[in-house]
């Protein structure tokens, strides 16, 4: 029992300390903030159209596509898809991704793909593509939308994001979201 | 390009600038001096008289031991039970998950225990609020500060001259986790809330997509938990992708402050010995040791991915893309092979990327960095395992000059050396022994469908689960279907094992060098500060993993490298 004590004691206290207080005044502070502790959602008419950064699916030609996800933008169950580099069924995957974007742009040939939009990240998720991403599906959402491609590049421009402080990290992104928010509220050229 | 580069040094500047002052103050913890943190002394002290603990009575090995792992086996059983009995109780759980499976709560109450936090489910569909926060984010302190005080022990019995106590583990376990844990906690918590990592209790919430469709997006006190996941090397997620979800890390400044928490005590361990034995200029060549093996990790598999897949060319895309499947495209394949390096160095385990996806050597690179397990190491435990590669390294050189061998002024002897073999052998064993069987598994019945990617890449995720479980690291070739009860069960004996006599043994090595009579050092000893003792450590850590495991490497990320593109 002498040595049981300690153990005990150190056990509950420490739930208590770390598994309850802790996170608990955490989601409080976190209230000082309450966009950031809500996950940035993003309302449209006051209807909870998605979170910033989380993708979501999207597949008519109106909008920019995002990446291919392994759980098709099932944010109550992510992942990605952890397939090998060398696995012949994921290489059969990214083939088909590539006739399927090929037969939406017919203009453009697989060397024009930037590759995030032939394969799937890790949690499925991914809000961004590159604005080379972006500017391989300029003329099928011109079409679509009845706007000149030189409109929609323009908003990619405008909607371009820079590395982090200008000096780290990847050196451009879009935000799929984001943008395609900007295409529909889009009203003319200033 | 460059400033993916740029972006990956100012992750591991910050690290290591921030880890120095760090290692100072975890020394002045330890020792008890003054700290500006003192105002938790009233609460500690509350703590110790409730559970009738006197903090300053001196134990020795045998009894820190005891209480290290009596606690422990405590947290064990309370973490399993809440597990299986999870559906009973209706508090913070808002979806209704109910109760688990006996060999996954087996599993996950060992993993969250023994800081490998190797997750055999997916967070955000099968544990309820209760057992995020009640269980794993308890756990994921407890079990990072049983590793520092162990490292404390550690540092006491060097510092010895002829006395057997090493300190009071109770005192030093809650000092790691009120003074050193939970206010790094507490500053990453609020910097990631401020980069956009949510903290709620909003369960499920239903979006209208701007295409119409209805859509289930799952959120939760996420940011509390992802802070100490980092900083206590533990690694487990709050959702299944762990870091590479947008709700755990959603930007690049929040994997800056993830990466960096990732590395920042482990580092700063490695600093606290030099100036808790006044060692420095020894702990700058164990620094400089492991920093030189981090740094070519990082560079082989950075420009690995950042060099693509030769296989995406063949189906006739533009040569020169990073390989970024498995990969968000607001990290980029740099700050994805830093990470993968640090989480693997590290006993980490939580993923930026997914380790399955990368290119074959990259996969191999992180497969080495946890068969070595002491570049930087999980918070404490990496120091002690570090000093394992010492104490045969010493005894290595000792040989060649023709000495006893003798470290920090103590003879090495035959016990000491047998310890820290077999503590060396351990690893391979469990690894290799656990390979070994899977793979006979899966030869007596291909259909048992363990595998996500055939051939090499196959043998990789049984080889990467069972050295992440004996490594205590956590991540995983996810791919591989490890909720059955043949992984559950053998991958939680591998990291019982993996985790406790890997702090035994050394334990009882500074057990016993603590009460030796200390002989002068003369012009003969070997100085361990020189070069050419730094030349044979690094030897000696290369040596062991690599003959250990090279055929295993080879059949695996090996084979899989000269294959591709064929």
């Amino acid at each position: 029992m002498k040595t049981l004590r300690p153990i005990l004691i150190l056990g509950i206290v420490t739930i208590i300390l770390f598994g309850g207080i802790y996170p608990v005044v955490m989601l409080g502070v976190g209230q000082l903030m309450p966009e950031k502790a809500a996950g940035e959602p993003v309302y449209h008419d006051e209807q909870l159209v998605g979170f910033e950064n989380i993708g979501q699916p999207f597949d008519s030609s109106q909008y920019f596509w995002g990446r291919p996800s392994a759980v098709a933008y099932n944010a109550a169950a992510t992942g990605g898809s952890n397939k090998g580099p060398t696995n012949p069924e994921f290489l059969s995957l990214v083939e088909d991704q590539i006739d399927s974007l090929l037969k939406y742009h017919p203009d453009k040939e697989a060397a024009d793909i930037p590759v995030e939009l032939v394969t799937a990240s890790g949690s499925g998720l991914d809000p961004h593509i590159t604005p080379q991403g972006a500017v391989f599906q300029v003329q099928r959402i011109a079409q679509a939308r009845g706007m000149s491609e030189e409109e929609i590049r323009s908003l990619i421009d405008q909607y371009t994001e820079d590395a982090f402080l200008g000096w780290f990290g990847p050196s451009a992104k879009v935000n799929v979201l984001t943008l395609n928010l900007a295409l529909d509220a889009y009203t003319g050229p200033k | 390009m460059h400033t993916e580069i740029l972006g990956i040094f100012l992750i591991f500047l910050l690290s290591v600038l921030l880890a120095w002052p760090l290692g100072r103050y975890i020394v002045s913890v330890f020792q008890g001096e003054k700290v500006w943190s003192d105002f938790f002394s009233p609460l500690e002290r509350w703590i110790f008289r409730l559970a009738g603990i006197d903090p300053h009575q001196p134990m020795d090995w045998k009894q820190n031991m005891m209480a290290l792992l009596g606690t422990n086996v405590f947290f064990f059983l309370l973490a399993f039970l809440v597990l299986v009995l999870q559906g009973y109780q209706p508090f913070w759980n808002p979806v209704g998950l109910g109760n688990w499976e006996p060999t996954l709560a087996f599993n996950t109450a060992v993993s969250f225990t023994t800081n490998t936090n190797l997750q055999h489910y997916s967070g955000e569909t099968s544990a309820s609020y209760f057992t995020q926060l009640l269980v794993f984010c308890w756990l994921q302190f407890v079990s990072a500060a049983t590793g520092i005080a162990a490292c404390a022990l550690l540092f006491q019995g060097l510092v010895n001259r002829s006395s057997a106590t090493l300190g009071n583990f109770y005192h030093l376990f809650l000092k790691s986790s009120t003074r050193i844990l939970l206010p790094l906690s507490i500053v990453v918590c609020l910097l990631l809330t401020l980069g956009g990592t949510p903290v709620n209790f909003e369960g499920l919430q239903t979006v209208t997509t701007l295409e119409g469709d209805t859509i289930q997006v799952a959120g939760g006190p996420v940011a509390p938990m992802v802070a100490i996941k980092q900083l206590g090397t533990n690694g487990g997620g709050y959702f299944g992708p762990n870091s590479t979800h947008p709700f755990e890390n959603p930007s690049y400044f929040t994997n800056i402050v993830e990466n960096v928490s990732i590395l920042l005590i482990p580092m700063a361990l490695v600093f606290a010995f030099g100036f808790y034995l006044h060692r420095r200029r020894l702990a700058m060549l164990f620094f400089g040791v492991m920093t030189l093996l981090f740094v070519l990790f990082v560079a082989l598999s950075a420009s690995q991915e950042m060099s693509g897949n030769p296989n995406y060319t063949a189906l006739g895309l533009a040569d020169g893309q990073p390989n970024i499947e498995g990969k968000e495209v607001r990290f980029g394949p740099a700050a994805s092979s830093l990470w993968g390096v640090s989480t693997t160095s590290t006993s980490n385990g939580s993923v930026n990327s997914m380790h399955d996806s990368h290119t074959p050597l990259s996969g191999g690179i992180f497969l080495l960095d946890m068969f070595i397990n002491a570049i930087y190491g999980g918070v404490g435990v990496g120091f002690i395992n570090f000093f394992v590669f010492v104490i045969i390294a010493v005894f290595i050189a000792g040989l060649m000059i023709g000495r006893t061998p003798e470290f920090l002024g103590k003879k090495i002897e035959a016990r000491e050396v047998k310890i820290a073999a077999l503590v060396v052998i351990l690893h391979p064993l469990l690894i290799l022994g656990g390979t070994a069987l899977s793979s006979y598994g899966i030869q007596r019945n291909p259909d048992v469908g363990w595998l996500n990617n055939p051939a090499y890449h196959g043998f990789s995720e049984m080889l990467y689960e069972f050295t992440s479980a004996a490594a205590n690291n956590g991540s995983g070739f996810e791919g591989l279907a490890d909720n059955t009860p043949f992984w559950n069960i053998l991958t939680g004996i591998a990291m019982m094992l993996g985790r406790y006599l890997p702090i035994i043994g050394p334990l009882a090595i500074v057990g016993s060098l603590a009460v030796k009579k200390p002989v002068p050092e003369t012009v003969g000893s070997l100085p361990p500060e020189s070069f050419a003792f730094g030349a044979v450590l690094l030897s000696v850590i290369l040596i062991v993993a690599a003959l250990s495991f090279f055929p295993a490497l080879t059949l695996g990320p090996l084979a899989e490298y000269f294959t591709m593109g064929k």
